[in-house]
């Protein structure tokens, strides 16, 4: 019998994964593809507790599609970001765009 | 074993070996097709919790539309994905000690929850459901989401066009 544990387990496994990837990457599109990662295992957690937990009222896949909509802003946006910091500074590692630390 | 569990666990183990050959994959170019791999898998589970519509709308701007944007950022940024290039920094210990720390700590908070887990079945024609909470409950967000979307599309132009290309089209 599958429960709602299994599914936050393995929505818990993909969030520590992606987490890892934004962590360890060295290359701004890779910390990207595990941000979209990260947000994956948001929506599976969302849908699985609106269907375990309120099966009648299906706010949580609303949420979801949200989640999915804003998240394609977000990788649009953060590819046309990346394109411009390569083409101004010819790098991509996360550590050479230090412009804006201190 | 039923049908259901196999394909429950068949399923969750591609999408997470699928997201950990992303994250550890040394060429950028096929952790992407891995990240196509997860998505398609993380679809099927959304099959398996009866939420068809989230599913297609996953296949659909994740795997269709979100991993081609990405698949096209690495082929115009192609020098950096060279098997030289390093893909994975210094800080692999420190990161994996937070996130095993992080990932233990939810686990606990899991184990310790009890959620209101409830019998019933879902509601039986989702989609026309949805799309009427979509149109009444949720409208506002939704048409938020819309404009949310035609920013993007606005801001991503202004930002990866050439400067020259907006000073031309603007006439000045």
């Amino acid at each position: 019998m599958i429960t709602l544990y299994h599914y936050l387990t393995v929505s818990l496994l993909l969030f520590g994964i992606g987490l890892y990837g934004i962590l360890t990457r060295r290359n701004a599109i890779g910390i990207l593809m595990s941000i979209e990662l990260v947000l994956n295992s948001v929506n599976l957690n969302l849908v699985a507790f609106s269907r375990f937990i309120t099966p009648q009222v299906l706010s949580g896949q609303v949420f979801a599609l949200f989640v999915i909509a804003v998240a394609a802003g977000e990788a649009v946006i953060g590819l046309a970001i990346v394109l411009s910091i390569y083409r101004c500074r010819n790098t991509l590692d996360p550590e050479d765009i230090n412009l804006m630390k201190w | 074993m039923t049908p259901y569990s196999l394909a429950f666990y068949l399923i969750s183990f591609v999408a997470v070996v699928a997201a950990l050959f992303v994250v550890t994959m040394r060429n950028i170019f096929h952790s992407a097709l891995c990240l196509i791999l997860a998505f398609f898998a993380l679809a099927g589970l959304f099959v398996l919790l009866e939420a068809e519509f989230v599913a297609v709308a996953q296949v659909l701007i994740y795997v269709g539309a979100i991993t081609i944007l990405i698949l096209f950022g690495i082929m115009l940024t192609h020098r950096l994905t060279d098997k030289g290039v390093r893909q994975a920094s210094e800080g692999r210990f420190i990161s994996l000690i937070v996130v095993l720390v992080l990932g233990a700590l939810i686990s606990i908070v899991l184990r310790a929850t009890r959620f209101p887990v409830s019998s019933e079945e879902v509601a039986h024609p989702a989609i026309p459901y949805l799309g009427k909470l979509l149109m009444t409950q949720y409208l506002w967000p939704f048409e938020v989401v819309s404009v949310l979307l035609l920013v993007a599309l606005v801001g991503a132009i202004v930002i990866a066009a050439k400067d020259e290309v907006i000073r031309k089209k603007a006439g000045g």
